[in-house]
């Protein structure tokens, strides 16, 4: 109601000058993906060169092989998508578990010592991916541990879990605090206490915390092209970057990113109607 | 007291993750710290602070970077704030679906979204430099501004501009007295999610000037990247000036982390 007045007390001209102005925003920030999206549908080697509609490239990409003269589009690509998935879906569950347990036992804490630990839980939120990167980098050279998938996992795991800890940590506050002790009393064994009792209660944070590290790993490129090493591994951001220092963006990248702009696009609208529903209950 | 043992219990599962920290963030940081004072044979030196000082390039790329990253906050501040204002005080029939347009290019690939802005100056034939640096830097942190700020200003208590309405203040001084001041928190972290990244990036000045112009991170990750072996150490000393700098930056947006802890 107290809404409606403050509104009401604007003149329509300044209601009509914010509205244009939050479209206009829109407009600029979309301009360069509504363009990328546009000229995935037809075959130019540049953007804004129309040649035609055509679903040409995602034929290409699907394919592996440029339909009309049977080059093939650059493998590495598809090594950097797998690649990509991999590290996302393994560093995400590790981090999924170890933040949990993380969060189960930095709440138990004095209220001392959890500060502490919270500080140091906010360090890698806080350092600026290139400094997350050289930092790695330099641990390993410095155990002479050799750069590959694994070191990049272990990266990423480092990046990912501090959101764990802060997305299952409001669920602990809600949990009831005896409901362990209760399971442990009635005989159940700890793991089960723990996956029958916890995980249940804590699921929706450790979901909503998985969610956030998949974006987060698959968004990364400045601790990843730190501790990738040499040995040809990419994932998706470092073959773009790649891609683009070399000159220009591979035209089968258009149609991957359309694919994922709608994918994304899609997820948020449908995490978006969930949230309301759960908000509306 | 079976009770009180078992929550002692639980209470060590957050050792595992301690340990892996300090031996994964702790460490590491400690090792560009050691890496900074020393040269390649180990022994302390400052020399790599003393070769920083005396390269005038050096300095230079660092004066504008820092030039660079305030004038991005600031845009992204001056263009972001009244985005969340109209946003969040209007009554829009579905404001979260607004906001929701706002966030979702956070979730593209910045990569992805800066070669988009290289392909869209060079389809109108606009020149890639330092015109093209500020608009990319905006572009891409822009949502990250006005995110935090929309989410302070939506939290707000609306009885509150409702009250001092009723005490007399014009539209001007609900916005100065009540607006404002409750949505510092906001402007806080919006400040540094946007200042952070802005003066640590290397891909994002590359990709759009071509590498004509370079930014600090460039910088560090040339030491580490071309350099060899035998720029580590100066590296390392570059990526400590540049961690005093998040350090001060984020003493600077404490009042967000604060939030984040209770």
């Amino acid at each position: 109601m107290t809404q409606k007045i403050l509104i009401d007390r604007r003149s329509l001209i300044s209601r009509i000058a914010g509205q244009s102005y939050l479209w206009l925003l829109l407009v600029v920030l979309y301009a360069p993906i509504v363009l990328i999206i546009i000229f995935s549908f037809t075959k130019s080697k540049v953007l804004g060169n129309w040649t035609g509609f055509t679903f040409g490239l995602y034929e290409n990409f699907f394919s592996g092989y440029d339909t009309s003269c049977g080059v093939r589009v650059d493998p590495n690509l598809y090594r950097a998508l797998l690649y990509t998935g991999v590290i996302a879906v393994a560093s995400s569950l590790i981090a999924t578990l170890l933040g949990t347990i993380a969060a189960i036992g930095i709440f138990n804490l004095r209220q001392r010592h959890r500060q502490a630990v919270m500080f140091l839980n906010s360090i890698p939120m806080i350092n600026p991916d290139i400094i997350t990167g050289i930092s790695l980098f330099l641990l390993f050279v410095f155990l002479g541990i050799s750069r590959g998938l694994v070191t990049v996992i272990i990266a990423h795991v480092v990046f990912c879990t501090p959101y764990v800890v802060l997305s299952v940590m409001p669920r602990l506050k809600k949990m009831n605090p005896n409901i362990y002790e209760a399971a442990l009393d009635l005989g159940a064994t700890p793991i089960q206490a723990f996956s029958k009792v916890m995980v249940p209660e804590l699921w929706p944070g450790m979901v909503s915390g998985f969610i956030l590290s998949l974006t987060l790993s698959i968004d990364d490129f400045g601790v990843t092209f730190f501790t990738k090493g040499s040995n040809g591994l990419e994932t998706l951001s470092t073959f773009i970057y790649a891609d683009a220092r070399k000159g220009g963006l591979t035209p089968e990248l258009r149609p991957l990113f359309t694919i994922i702009f709608i994918t994304i696009l899609a997820l948020l609208i449908i995490s978006n109607i969930r949230t309301n529903k759960q908000t509306k209950k | 007291m079976k009770s009180n043992s078992i929550i002692q219990n639980r209470r060590t599962w957050a050792w595992p993750y301690v340990g892996l920290m300090v031996f994964l963030v702790v460490l590491p940081l400690i090792l560009i710290g050691i890496y900074a004072f020393t040269n390649q044979q180990g022994d302390f030196t400052i020399q790599n602070f003393v070769q920083f000082f005396h390269r005038s390039e050096a300095v230079n790329t660092f004066i504008y970077s820092i030039a660079i990253a305030l004038i991005t906050t600031l845009i992204c501040l001056l263009v972001g704030y009244p985005a969340a204002y109209i946003m969040a005080l209007n009554s829009f029939r579905t404001p979260a679906v607004m906001a929701m347009l706002f966030i979702l290019p956070m979730w593209i690939n910045f990569l992805l979204r800066t070669i988009a802005t290289v392909e869209l100056f060079h389809m109108f034939n606009l020149p890639l430099g330092e015109g093209a640096l500020l608009y990319g830097m905006v572009y891409d942190f822009l949502p990250f501004m006005i995110y935090p700020i929309y989410n302070t200003l939506q939290k707000i208590d609306i009885s509150l501009m409702e009250a001092a309405m009723d005490l007399g203040a014009n539209r001007r001084k609900v916005f100065t007295k009540v607006i404002l001041p409750l949505s510092l928190p906001g402007i806080y972290s919006g400040i540094v999610m946007v200042f952070m990244p802005t003066v640590s990036t290397f891909a994002i000045s590359e990709l759009l000037t071509q590498n004509k112009i370079t930014l600090f991170g460039s910088l560090i990750q040339r030491s580490f990247g071309e350099g060899g072996i035998a720029m580590w150490n100066y590296g390392a000393a570059l990526s400590l000036i540049m961690l005093i700098i998040i350090g001060l930056t984020s003493f600077f947006g404490n009042h967000d982390t604060e939030d984040i802890n209770r």
